[in-house]
């Protein structure tokens, strides 16, 4: 049986001191747990943050196998509670917070204020536009990162993380989105996923440049 | 003004949701920043564009 006490000894051994202190005490939002979303909060768990708030309306679907983090004994169950069996297999002691619904211009605010530093994960120009403007205008001490430009199959080297407000970086190539002309593979959209989730990591050690 | 980094000539007395459309943006699609503070949608309509104003226009494309 795996102590709590082994797990943070691993921590201890791959992180420096100095980042460990500070990362044991992040708490980071991630909205949408899609291709990118499921990915950030397994790579955030896994880093051993203090607290991860996950939110997602939708359901396990065979479409998602091919680029989320969910397996086939999952379909059906809700990505909040999927995400959340997942999360304790690789950390049982990381608090976590679930909203299982739609995020909205309105509500944003109310359910991301707690969280300094918010991962935008959903799949619609539209979601996200929301999210980001409801959060930059109503909220003055959080952050947002964004995921926009990680469709098709063109060079890794095109996604890349930008600094485009002072609360919002924007991670991704900025232009591939999805169409009828474009795949969405899990590697790809998995690089767009480690640069968000490094970009929250930075952010917890106080990093503010990407 | 300058847009994204770069520098425009502003093309007499227009509204940024005016610009915006000019620009070709999809309104429901994007966020901007004006002189280093993010406008409300509600304020595109309101805020009259000048030769001082800086923007970072945000557009976001599909996936995740």
């Amino acid at each position: 049986m795996l102590t709590r006490e082994r797990f943070e000894q691993e921590l201890d051994r791959r992180q420096t001191p100095k980042v460990r202190e500070r990362l044991r005490e992040g708490t980071v939002a991630v909205a949408g747990l899609g291709g990118l979303g499921s990915n950030i909060a397994l790579m955030l768990a896994r880093t051993g943050i203090r607290k991860l708030f996950l939110a997602d309306f939708d359901r396990v679907d065979p479409s998602n196998l091919n680029r989320q983090a969910y397996t086939i004994s999952q379909i059906g169950m809700k990505k909040t509670e999927a995400m959340s069996e997942l999360i304790r297999q690789v950390n049982p002691w990381i608090e976590l917070g679930f909203f299982d619904g739609r995020v909205t211009q309105e509500n944003a605010a109310e359910l991301f204020r707690p969280y300094p530093i918010i991962c935008e994960a959903f799949d619609s120009p539209k979601a996200k536009a929301e999210l980001v403007n409801g959060v930059l205008s109503q909220l003055p001490d959080n952050t947002v990162i964004s995921g926009s430009g990680m469709a098709g199959s063109y060079s890794s080297n095109l996604i890349k993380t930008a600094k485009k407000m002072k609360r919002l970086y924007v991670c991704g190539d900025g232009t591939h989105g999805i169409s009828t002309e474009e795949s969405l593979t899990a590697a790809r959209v998995s690089i767009c996923a480690g640069h968000e989730a490094n970009m929250a990591i930075r952010l917890i050690l106080g990093e503010e440049e990407v | 003004m300058r847009v994204n980094g770069n520098k425009r000539f502003l093309e007499g007395r227009i509204t940024l949701k005016e610009f915006l459309l000019k620009e070709g943006y999809r309104l429901e699609h994007i966020a901007v920043e004006r002189n280093g503070k993010i406008v409300p949608k509600a304020e595109y309509e309101t805020i009259m564009l000048t030769e001082a104003d800086t923007l970072e226009i945000v557009s976001f494309v599909g996936g995740g």
